[in-house]
């Protein structure tokens, strides 16, 4: 393990309210193809959290488990064994019901955007379930507000998904996410399905809420030039497990474990895009 | 690698114990929750009397529980009752008729192959062209013409008017022939499909780009790599299609007067001889299951990625 | 038998896909395709349910002793009077096979409603609940397709005798399970897409997840299973009637017409050939509209 996260992080993130915490959470899957013996922890013994207003990366290769931390502690996928608690809850002593109850709070952004919509709806027919889904949450902004809110205009209402661009769904999708008015965001690769200049102008966004509304970001990614640029503190996962954390500035410029520096050098071209986001 | 393929097959075996368990328990549903058949059997003008004693006779006065337990126990243990028609054992009846059965099921299901694995690589190779159009109209109509009816028509044509072939009952190598066809054209249909649809994808392959580089031709392409690999899906389609061509030997041994197993389980039911129509039904459903699983097996042992 | 049930592995992966603007042309020329083939799909409706009450026809029950096995008009002996010829009762044999048209058409449409329509609603619930609903409902799935359905219907018809509800009957229990097979790997796969975890994470019932947005999505699949399975009840009543065990006299139905030409083959083949001609028309327009129909809601898996 790395450093105490808590003495690299910020000094105010000790005093702030816990949103997310997570601890020696395992979730084995049956391996793909395999027999039913054959079970392995995609998520092994892990420990984070997330504070009000934090935006924390976890980073990792291909496989190393992130899509599936995230699941689990959004309370969207099950989990084998540990503790998930989320704004106080722990989420095992919850029923169906109240873990229904409580899933507004934590809204998700994946990574393909035009997947996270549904194919046959328009943008404003989502907008109008998700209000009739959820009254009271849902009412603090009309429709146009919302889009204005992710910089998109008014005339894309009545557009239907493939009628879109990437970066234009990925938008509706943030707006989407907002109108809940989360107290998390859980970022799962979102610019990856992107061109760079929209890659840039997503992440602007995000930072831009963050400030806005105060809403906590879990940001996943194996991009490390925009995680430096985006996040407070960082979690490295490999196969699983959580193998070095610690505040952005302090893993990402001097990585104790092999693994992460191999990370760090397989990111090409990290300078010109963090001065894209950065501009 | 060898345990893995082990517990594979455990598992085949179990999954394909349950279906059969469930298949049986269907035709034993399907057989007693339907109505009396001793009321069916002797219609509504028998006694009381004759009606309580065929009922002792059978069984059929005890709870449905213990007669489906009997009826399990006696079928695993290969008994399939007595025929109410023929007052002989069912297997015995089967086993009289079963190798006609099989003769044309191997004879239809041989060309069904021999035809429709060329018709589909035919059809894959020449993409587009006449010939794969050719190819599927063939398919469709051969999915869409009822089976009884095409035996029929050739009966008509080779037997009665160019009197080339005899029209039925079982006898030499030509008592065959016509049977044999309309029973294929179905499963050739389908064969025809799925060969074409799987060479394509086969065709489709980088790996085939790089031998068309090495200079090989496309016969040797389709021979040396393609056809072993859309074989798999055929296999299966091929065991899938044995449920189909048990439905269609029915009408074609029935076309043809050909003395197998459908033609025995049409009597049973003209006869409402229920036990034999439940002994077919079980033989079937064997057939098909163990089919299946001998091919679900093959395929593993054929093809390791799925282990 | 089984044009639903061969479609079936063709369409295990078809999920209905966003058409590319590029490919508008080839779209637009494929929906005309489902309209031609619907066409004279739609005609022979209109003539079956239309022409036996303009009364043109000679009723198709009326027996006329001294006129049997009359040939159609094209061959010695045969006259316009009656165009195909007549049965070994001297029944008009164009006027029962529009009326028998109506049966069979009637059997074609109600055989899909019952088979599909469990079918979907079974193969919903098991590809999203996934767990031991799944497991159960695919080891039912397998028995099912493990019994023929000749052998289904014999087992019922050895008991129940046969009837038009008895025919029903066989056909919802046969052809649910292929529909459902499809239906279930179809819901498994949209239930992983990230637009329903979205529903999910915005509190969306499971009820409301499947209904509103699993089953719109699969419109297209079940609208080819539904074509595909009309072609399979049109030829199982006809199996059926043609061994006997379907639509008996006098009730008149293609597969009906057809097994009572059987005993005079040699002398009318008429009664047969054209019975069988209706049968076989029928379920390829419908084969081939359903073809139509597979590529048009996803081009990528046109088989032929
Ligand atoms: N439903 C599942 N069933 C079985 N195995 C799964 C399932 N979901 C994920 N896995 C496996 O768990 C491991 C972790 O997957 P996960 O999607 O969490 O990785 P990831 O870090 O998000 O990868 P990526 O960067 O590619 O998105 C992988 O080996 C994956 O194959
Ligand atoms: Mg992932």
């Amino acid at each position: 393990m790395g450093r105490d996260a808590d003495t690299s992080a910020a000094v105010t993130a000790a005093s702030r309210e816990r949103i997310v915490g997570v601890s020696d959470l395992t979730v084995v899957h049956q391996r793909r193809g395999g027999g039913r013996g054959e079970r392995f922890a995609a998520v092994d013994g892990v420990s984070l959290h997330l504070d009000a207003g934090e935006v924390v990366s976890v980073v990792g290769e291909s496989g190393s488990g992130k899509t599936t931390l995230a699941m689990a502690l959004t309370a969207l996928g099950a989990h084998t064994s540990g503790m998930v608690e989320l704004l106080g809850h722990d989420l095992a002593r919850l029923s169906q019901r109240q873990i229904r109850a409580l899933r507004p709070e934590v809204q998700v952004i994946f990574q393909d955007p035009h997947g996270s919509l549904d194919p046959r709806q328009s943008v404003k027919a989502g907008f109008k379930e998700l209000r009739g889904l959820q009254p009271q949450r849902t009412s603090w902004i009309d429709d146009a507000g919302l889009l204005a809110q992710v910089r998109l205009s008014p005339d894309l209402l009545d557009r239907y998904p493939h009628q879109l661009s990437g970066g234009q769904a990925q938008r509706v999708c943030i707006a989407r996410a907002l109108l809940m008015r989360p107290r998390v965001l859980v970022a799962d690769e979102p610019t990856s399905g992107l061109d760079v200049s929209v890659q840039a102008e997503v992440l602007r966004l995000l930072l831009e809420l963050r400030e806005s509304t105060g809403v906590a970001i879990l940001f996943i990614s194996h991009d490390l030039s925009v995680v430096r640029r985006i996040s407070d503190r960082v979690y490295v996962m490999r196969r699983g497990r959580v193998i070095e954390q610690g505040a952005t500035q302090a893993v990402l410029d001097a990585p104790q474990e092999p693994y992460t520096r191999q990370l760090i050098a397989a990111v090409p071209g990290r300078t010109l895009r963090t001065a894209q986001v950065a501009a | 690698m060898s345990s893995s393929l082990a517990s594979f097959g455990a598992r085949k075996i179990g999954a394909a114990l349950v279906t059969l368990l469930l298949a049986l328990t269907a035709a034993f549903a399907l057989g007693h929750l339907s109505g009396d058949p001793v009321y069916n059997i002797l219609g509504p003008l028998a006694q009381r009397e004759q009606i309580d004693a065929m009922r002792a006779d059978l069984g059929l006065d005890k709870p449905i529980a213990e007669q489906y337990v009997t009826y399990l126990g006696d079928t695993v243990r290969g008994e399939l009752g007595d025929s109410l028609q023929y007052f002989r054992s069912n297997s015995e009846l089967i086993s009289s008729r079963l190798p006609q059965s099989l003769q044309l099921l191997v004879a239809a299901i041989v060309l069904a192959i021999l035809i429709g694995v060329p018709l589909g690589t035919l059809a894959a190779v020449k993409e587009g062209t006449w010939w794969d159009r050719a190819a599927s109209t063939v398919a469709l109509l051969g999915q869409s013409v009822p089976v009884f009816w095409l035996g029929l028509m050739l009966i008509l044509i080779f037997a009665v008017q160019l009197r080339l072939l005899p029209s039925g009952q079982s006898g030499g190598l030509d008592h065959l022939i016509l049977p044999a066809i309309t029973l294929s054209l179905l499963p050739l249909a389908h064969i025809a499909r799925l060969t074409r649809a799987s060479m394509a994808e086969v065709l489709a392959e980088p790996y085939i780009d790089a031998a068309r580089a090495r200079g090989l031709s496309t016969r040797r392409i389709v021979g040396l790599h393609a056809l072993r690999n859309a074989a798999l899906p055929v296999l299966t389609v091929t065991a899938l299609q044995t449920g189909v061509l048990l439905s269609g030997a029915v009408a074609v041994e029935y076309v043809y007067s050909w003395p197998g197993l459908g033609t025995l389980a049409l009597e049973a039911v003209q006869f409402r001889d229920y036990t034999l129509a439940q002994a077919v039904v079980i033989v079937g459903a064997v057939a098909f299951v163990v089919l299946n699983l001998l091919v679900d097996l093959l395929y593993v042992v054929v093809d390791p990625r799925l282990r | 038998m089984s044009a639903t049930e061969s479609t079936a592995t063709e369409l295990a992966a078809v999920t209905p896909a966003i058409a590319p603007s590029a490919a508008t042309a080839r779209r637009i020329r494929r929906s005309r395709a489902v309209l031609w083939l619907s066409l004279p799909l739609a005609f022979v409706a209109l003539v079956v349910i239309v022409v036996p009450l303009l009364g043109v026809l000679p009723d198709p029950h009326r027996q006329h002793l001294d006129q049997t096995l009359l040939p159609p008009f094209f061959l010695d002996g045969g006259s316009m009077s009656h165009p195909l010829g007549t049965d070994k009762l001297g029944r008009d044999l164009l006027s029962r096979l529009v009326t028998g048209g109506r049966l069979t058409l009637l059997i074609g449409l109600v055989g899909t409603v019952v088979a599909i329509v469990p079918g979907t609603l079974i193969g919903l619930l098991a590809g999203y609940k996934r767990g031991w609903v799944d497991t159960v409902v695919s080891r039912f799935i397998e028995a099912q397709l493990a019994l023929p359905f000749v052998l289904i219907a014999l087992a019922i018809i050895a008991n129940r005798g046969s009837s038009l509800g008895v025919l029903i009957v066989v056909l919802a229990l046969t052809g649910w399970a292929p529909c459902a097979r499809v239906v279930r790997a179809e819901t498994m796969a949209l239930r992983e897409r990230q637009f329903v975890l979205g529903l999910r994470a915005a509190g969306a019932s499971s009820a409301r997840i499947v209904l509103r947005h699993v089953l719109p999505n699969l419109t297209g699949v079940i609208v080819v299973l539904a074509t595909l399975q009309v072609g399979t009840a049109i030829l199982v009543e006809s199996a059926l009637s043609f061994l006997n065990l379907g639509i008996q006299p006098p009730d008149i139905s293609w597969g009906q017409i057809l097994a009572s030409g059987r005993e005079v083959l040699t002398q009318a083949w008429w009664i047969s050939t054209f019975a069988g001609l209706a049968i076989t028309v029928v379920v390829l327009l419908v084969n081939l509209l359903g073809d139509a129909l597979l590529s048009h809601y996803d081009p990528k898996k046109r088989k032929f």
